[in-house]
């Protein structure tokens, strides 16, 4: 295995772990949210202001937790694993 | 709105939507020549248009007036459903799109069966690709006929027939690069109309929601912001939720799509893309919900139909007269035509790609004969939806949809995952872990009170709950890795460095 293969094993790891977090930061908000659906009504439906309640406040917040973590997984792949993969294509493509 | 009334402008602009739709597939088949334009559009999508395309899957007619009349008539309720179809996103994006694009050609069996026996794991992959498309089909045709019915007055079964008719076109003749840019379209006309219907909603409550929603509040009592009915089982509830989530992922519609962009960063991309738009267009449809039940009224939108699918028109009406209203009922047409499309054709893809040249062919069958063939399904699957929607009338459509979501959760979701990530995977392991997916995802609902008391008016059900994915996605899994360790396959376990290395460096490289 060349050096350049053992970063991107190394990088790929690096991403399987990202990945592996970020889905589990959004099924563990996400289950969160529905016990509390089914448990705690009545919190969800306190009013903080005229209009918002807690429920519709969280419900919001979820899809744009699901928007922050898509843009932090693309972010980081565009720019941290494309290059790696870059760099083992043109190593590989000098040795051949 | 009289139910069943034709409306003019409605007419008309349904009309230009078919006229245009068609030209783009007179345009589409003189390039539709090749298996690779047919299946994937000559993988030449770039990650905007894919991003609409997916989101004009996604964006079912079923999430546009279905959600926005369940928040019509129960508020926060709705909410519930618009975020479980969006968490399922995150998931695609870091789990399946780039090893996805990167291992298959054009269909997930494609990448199951990348170093596995292909007959035994193609056989079992078409099988659950199937059972989604059918019900799922099903579901759109279903609500197409009542819909056009309620909207341009015209027959239940005419309007099957002439959604079968022209989604046949789109397919057999400009596969997937019409199937694609009337996704566009349509994803585009959508989200402008969703977009207008909200800002005239709004207008009237000086642009801010919580006006809206206070004026909600005012009328119905603060029940309509908080949780009603809806999760009464957190059993049912978690159960529908990881449906939803892991559903996405496993939809094949929705998972041909990555195969029509030029490489996996295109792919991933196109997802941001994506779940901007469809979150976005959440968003939109929760204030007509309320902007329905507040402008229209619930008693006004159970009286033309009692399960609220009519919200989003009647708002329409109610904002932007007889014009916008006819504008609004052809965009739920075109929703309707684009989804289906996209479904035909990916079960074309498993009836040709998987079943006729990988298991009858064994591989060998020319790209010629292989196009005939999937053209061929095409045809089959249209009369099969023409039929199935006629035969299904008047049946409650709602849990075909969920029903769908929980055999691609516990079918075809954790075999793509078992195959791309865990080594030891084996032939019979994936064959199990997708059969039983299926089936226990059939027979429990079957045995649900859905089933058995809702539709077969039975005193008691077998199985207390309604949505079974708690249940069957975690066993899948357990299926598939038991009955991998229970015989290893050393071929398989030998293939994965293979896999391992086109996960990250796509085909072109040789390994």
């Amino acid at each position: 295995m060349s050096d350049t293969e053992v970063h991107l094993s190394r990088v790929a790891a690096t991403r399987w772990r990202l990945a592996v977090m970020l889905t589990a930061i959004m099924t563990a908000t996400y289950v969160g949210f529905i016990l509390l659906v089914a448990f705690n009504k009545p919190l969800l439906g306190t009013v903080l202001v005229p209009g918002l309640s807690i429920g519709i406040l969280l419900g919001v917040l979820l899809i744009v937790l699901a928007w922050a973590l898509i843009l932090i997984y693309v972010r980081w792949t565009n720019t941290h694993y494309d290059s790696r993969v870059a760099d083992v294509r043109r190593s590989r493509r000098a040795g051949l | 709105m009289q139910s069943g009334e034709p409306n003019v402008i409605a007419m008309a602009g349904f009309a230009i939507f078919i006229v245009l739709s068609l030209v783009i597939t007179w345009f589409a088949a003189r390039q539709t020549r090749s298996t690779e334009a047919f299946y994937a559009a000559g993988r030449s999508i770039t990650a905007f248009q894919n991003g609409l395309a997916l989101a004009g899957d996604y964006m079912s007619a079923a999430s546009f007036l279905g959600i926005a009349g369940l928040v019509a008539l129960s508020g926060f309720d709705g909410l519930i459903y618009s975020i479980g179809f969006l968490v399922g996103w995150p998931v695609v994006v870091c789990l399946i799109a780039e090893p996805l694009r990167n291992l298959g050609r054009y269909t997930f069996s494609d990448v199951v069966a990348f170093r596995l026996r292909q007959v035994p794991v193609r056989v079992a992959a078409a099988a659950g690709s199937l059972a989604v498309v059918a019900f799922y089909l099903i579901a759109q045709m279903v609500g197409a006929g009542n819909l056009i019915r309620l909207l341009f007055g015209l027959s239940y079964e005419v309007a099957v027939i002439i959604v079968g008719l022209v989604m046949l076109a789109y397919v057999l003749f400009g596969g997937m690069i019409a199937t694609t840019w009337v996704q566009i379209v349509k994803a585009v006309l959508l989200l402008t109309g969703a977009f207008l219907l909200a800002m005239l909603v709004l207008f009237q409550f000086a642009m801010n929601p919580l006006a809206l929603f206070n004026e909600a509040v005012r009328l119905y009592g603060e029940g309509v912001l908080a949780p009603g009915r809806f999760v009464s089982d957190p059993v049912d509830g978690i159960s529908l939720g990881l449906a939803l989530m892991f559903g996405t992922a496993g939809l094949p519609h929705i998972l041909m799509r990555f195969y029509t962009v030029p490489d996996a960063r295109t792919a991933r991309v196109s997802v941001a893309y994506a779940t901007a738009a469809i979150g976005g267009f959440y968003l939109l449809t929760f204030v007509l919900g309320f902007g329905a039940m507040v402008l229209v009224g619930q008693p006004a939108i159970r009286a033309v139909d009692a399960g609220g699918n009519m919200a989003a028109p009647l708002l329409a009406e109610a904002v932007g007269g007889q014009a916008f209203l006819g504008f609004i009922s052809a965009v739920a047409f075109a929703t309707i035509l684009a989804v289906v499309a996209g479904l035909t054709l990916a079960g074309a893809a498993a009836l040709s790609h998987d079943i006729y040249v990988h298991v009858f062919r064994a591989g060998r069958a020319s790209e010629k004969e292989e196009l005939r063939v999937a053209r061929g399904a095409t045809i089959l699957l249209a009369v099969l939806s023409i039929v199935l929607g006629i035969a299904f009338k008047g049946q409650n459509v709602a849990y075909m949809v969920g029903l769908a979501f929980a055999i691609a959760a516990s079918a075809n979701f954790p075999a793509l995952i078992l195959s791309m990530f865990w080594r030891k995977f084996t032939t019979r392991g994936a064959q199990a872990s997708i059969l039983f997916g299926t089936v226990s995802t059939l027979v429990l609902i079957w045995m649900s009170p859905t089933i058995q008391i809702d539709l077969l008016k039975h005193s008691e059900a077998y199985f207390p709950y309604r949505n079974p994915g708690l249940f069957t996605i975690p066993l899948s899994f357990l299926v598939g890795i038991v009955t991998s360790l229970a015989a290893p396959e050393p071929a398989a376990i030998e293939g994965f460095a293979r896999l391992e290395h086109q996960i990250h460096l796509g085909e072109d490289e040789p390994a």
